[in-house]
């Protein structure tokens, strides 16, 4: 065997190891799509609310049962937007380097943020229906990030920070009853718009793939 | 340079061994279709390597179907992955002796 074979050989060994366990095609562009929706979510969010109420910080708010279904539909129209384009670039990319999207590593990637996510949207539908309208943006934030931290070991280790920033955020959020909105729109929008142009400028850009 | 290949195990000496091992050490189990995908080789050719990994003990298989396509799984197995180890520290050393 050649020197330079061995060389060869421990860093295919590596790169296998690395490729068959983590799944890197997720997309920053969509990152930065997605927290763009979020914010333009946000601001129609904040219109819809302001239209009839004034604005009362750190206290729990009190919307009339019109207004929330009408939040609802928009937070489900903003989530499957994001959603849809999410998974549209990453297919894309996933293309482009010649690899299938719904491969291993990308099942584990779900099936390990799944738990977390599904607890965390059922446990705020609750809250929702209870009326403890105050916690909801809180409770997000952080069922989200630990779903991003839980995922986190099938992909890039920036997923964690992001998942962490996200729960740091949602504690935050709890403390501070009333600016649930702007929470909500810093956590999804702004850090969403940070680390898809992060993982951009990291990973897409050599591969001009999105 | 040509170099001794103490301790190097033969299993390992074909490229696409030493490789679906080092998938199957880095995860629970494997399908063989994205092996496939991953290596990049031929189902002949694949199934030929994960035969000679089978005999030597190195991989345990199960067959299961997911609806009606037959699904075969691949894991490593207490063998293999001792025999990999032991194969990654004599590259190791390979490496340390040249160093001197």
């Amino acid at each position: 065997m050649e020197e330079k074979d061995l060389y060869a050989e421990i860093s295919s060994i590596r790169t296998l190891m690395e490729r068959s366990t983590k799944f890197i095609s997720l997309s920053g562009l969509s990152g930065v799509l997605a927290g763009i929706y979020a914010l333009i979510g946000a601001v129609i969010a904040y219109n819809l609310i302001t239209i009839n109420n004034d604005f009362k910080p750190f206290s729990d708010p009190d919307y009339g049962q019109a207004l929330l279904i009408k939040l609802v539909i928009l937070a489900l129209v903003v989530l499957v937007l994001a959603i849809s384009t999410g998974v549209l670039l990453t297919i894309r990319k996933a293309r482009a380097k010649g690899e299938n999207a719904w491969n291993q590593s990308s099942k584990l990637l779900l099936r390990n943020g799944i738990l977390p996510l599904i607890t965390g949207g059922i446990f705020v539908i609750i809250l929702l229906i209870k009326g403890f309208i105050g916690v909801i943006a809180p409770g997000c934030l952080i069922f989200y990030g630990l779903s991003l931290v839980a995922a986190s070991n099938y992909t890039y280790g920036d997923v964690k920070w992001l998942g962490i920033f996200e729960i740091v955020l949602g504690l935050i959020a709890a403390l501070l009853p009333g600016y649930g909105l702007f929470f909500w729109a810093a956590g999804f929008g702004v850090l969403h718009i940070i680390y898809g142009a992060v993982m951009y400028f990291k990973y897409d850009r050599e591969n001009s793939a999105g | 340079m040509k170099i001794a290949l103490v301790n190097f195990d033969k299993a390992f000496e074909n490229r696409i061994r030493l490789q679906v091992m080092s998938v199957l050490v880095a995860n629970e189990s494997y399908d063989f279709n994205s092996l496939k995908e991953l290596l990049e080789v031929t189902d002949g050719n694949l199934a030929s390597h994960l035969k000679a990994l089978e005999k030597d003990e190195y991989i345990t298989v199960s067959k299961s179907f997911v609806g009606r396509k037959p699904n075969t799984r691949y894991q490593a197995s207490k063998k293999g992955i001792s025999a990999f180890k032991k194969h990654l520290e004599a590259l190791e050393n390979l490496i340390k002796q040249q160093k001197l």
